[in-house]
């Protein structure tokens, strides 16, 4: 059994990371479920800062994690209130009816 | 040793899994939970390698305020009925393969980044704060959060404080037809505003809502 070290939770971390980009590429109802692999995404940017501190001894990582953490939890906030006004005006939050900012 | 190897796979194998199904499952409601449980095996992970209270503050944050936003979110905008359709079109135009296409040549890029990647033998050393063993980690994090960083500390309050205003401003709805208690007019109301005398002629008799 190998014991786990620094490129484990990195490889992690890149998974989490690529799925969620590919859940922004291949949604195609809900902008909901595009908001939660943003979350995703920011999620596994965690694990790279935490791990790298951890392992590295340094404490910065850890405090910037918490920085990380507010920003997403302010970026949560606004998202969704935008996405009950567009509700509330368009009665929709499919990503193909949302196309009225034709370029 | 043995046991911090079969808690990583454990836990890694059902955070992978479960953000599979957070982009794939055709219920929203359904990606809501299963995103909760990402963040509850993530923070299990933080807590088994010595981030016990970031672990901790994942907990209280995203399962606790986010994602229970988002069920929210979810159930009071009632789009649970709307499916996810396996990513399909409604104008059978399919942007399965590009997506993955992308999200492959983006994965072989952060492996080939990861697994040819050494740092510096010295890079401990240069390393600015370094973590005292012998004080816990919320101690370690307290020390240099408030002292250290204490002015990013301050705009990250900063940035929640103008994402609440923002968030009531853009949800806020004024209605009309709605009779409200307005203190001030109650309060500042004269007398001659409301009462007016008038004198009666005897036997006459006077109109009153005219």
């Amino acid at each position: 059994m190998i014991s786990i070290n620094l490129g484990h939770y990195l490889t992690l971390s890149s998974i989490i990371f690529t799925i969620g980009v590919i859940g922004i590429f291949l949604n195609r109802k809900n902008v909901i479920v595009i908001l939660m692999s943003i979350e995703l995404i920011l999620l596994a940017v965690n694990i790279n800062l935490v791990s790298f501190s951890i392992f590295l001894n340094d404490i910065g990582g850890q405090i910037f994690t918490l920085f990380i953490l507010t920003v997403a939890a302010a970026e949560a906030s606004i998202g969704l209130a935008i996405i009950v006004v567009y509700y509330r005006n368009s009665n929709t939050i499919n990503v193909e009816e949302i196309k009225s900012l034709k370029g | 040793m043995i046991a911090h190897t079969i808690f990583f796979y454990t836990f890694s194998l059902i955070a992978i899994l479960s953000s599979i199904m957070v982009i794939a499952s055709k219920n929203t409601v359904h990606s809501a939970f299963f995103l909760i449980l990402d963040f509850i095996s993530i923070s299990c992970l933080f807590i088994m390698i010595g981030a016990e209270f970031l672990g901790m503050i994942m907990l209280i944050v995203y399962v606790g305020a986010v994602a229970v936003l988002f069920l929210f979110v979810v159930m009071m905008l009632n789009v649970a009925q709307q499916k996810n359709e396996w990513f399909k079109s409604s104008s059978g135009y399919s942007h399965m393969p590009i997506g993955l296409l992308i999200g492959l040549v983006i994965l072989i890029e952060l492996i080939i980044v990861i697994g040819g990647w050494k740092y510096k033998p010295d890079l401990l050393s240069v390393t600015s704060i370094t973590v005292n063993e012998n004080i816990t980690n919320t101690h370690s994090i307290g020390n240099v959060l408030y002292t250290d960083y204490i002015h990013l500390f301050q705009l990250s309050g900063m940035i929640l404080l103008v994402a609440m205003i923002g968030a009531i401003v853009l949800t806020f709805e004024k209605r009309s037809g709605i009779k409200k208690q307005s203190y001030i007019k109650q309060i500042s109301r004269e007398k001659n505003e409301g009462v007016e005398l008038i004198d009666v002629p005897n036997k006459q008799g006077i109109k009153i809502d005219d």
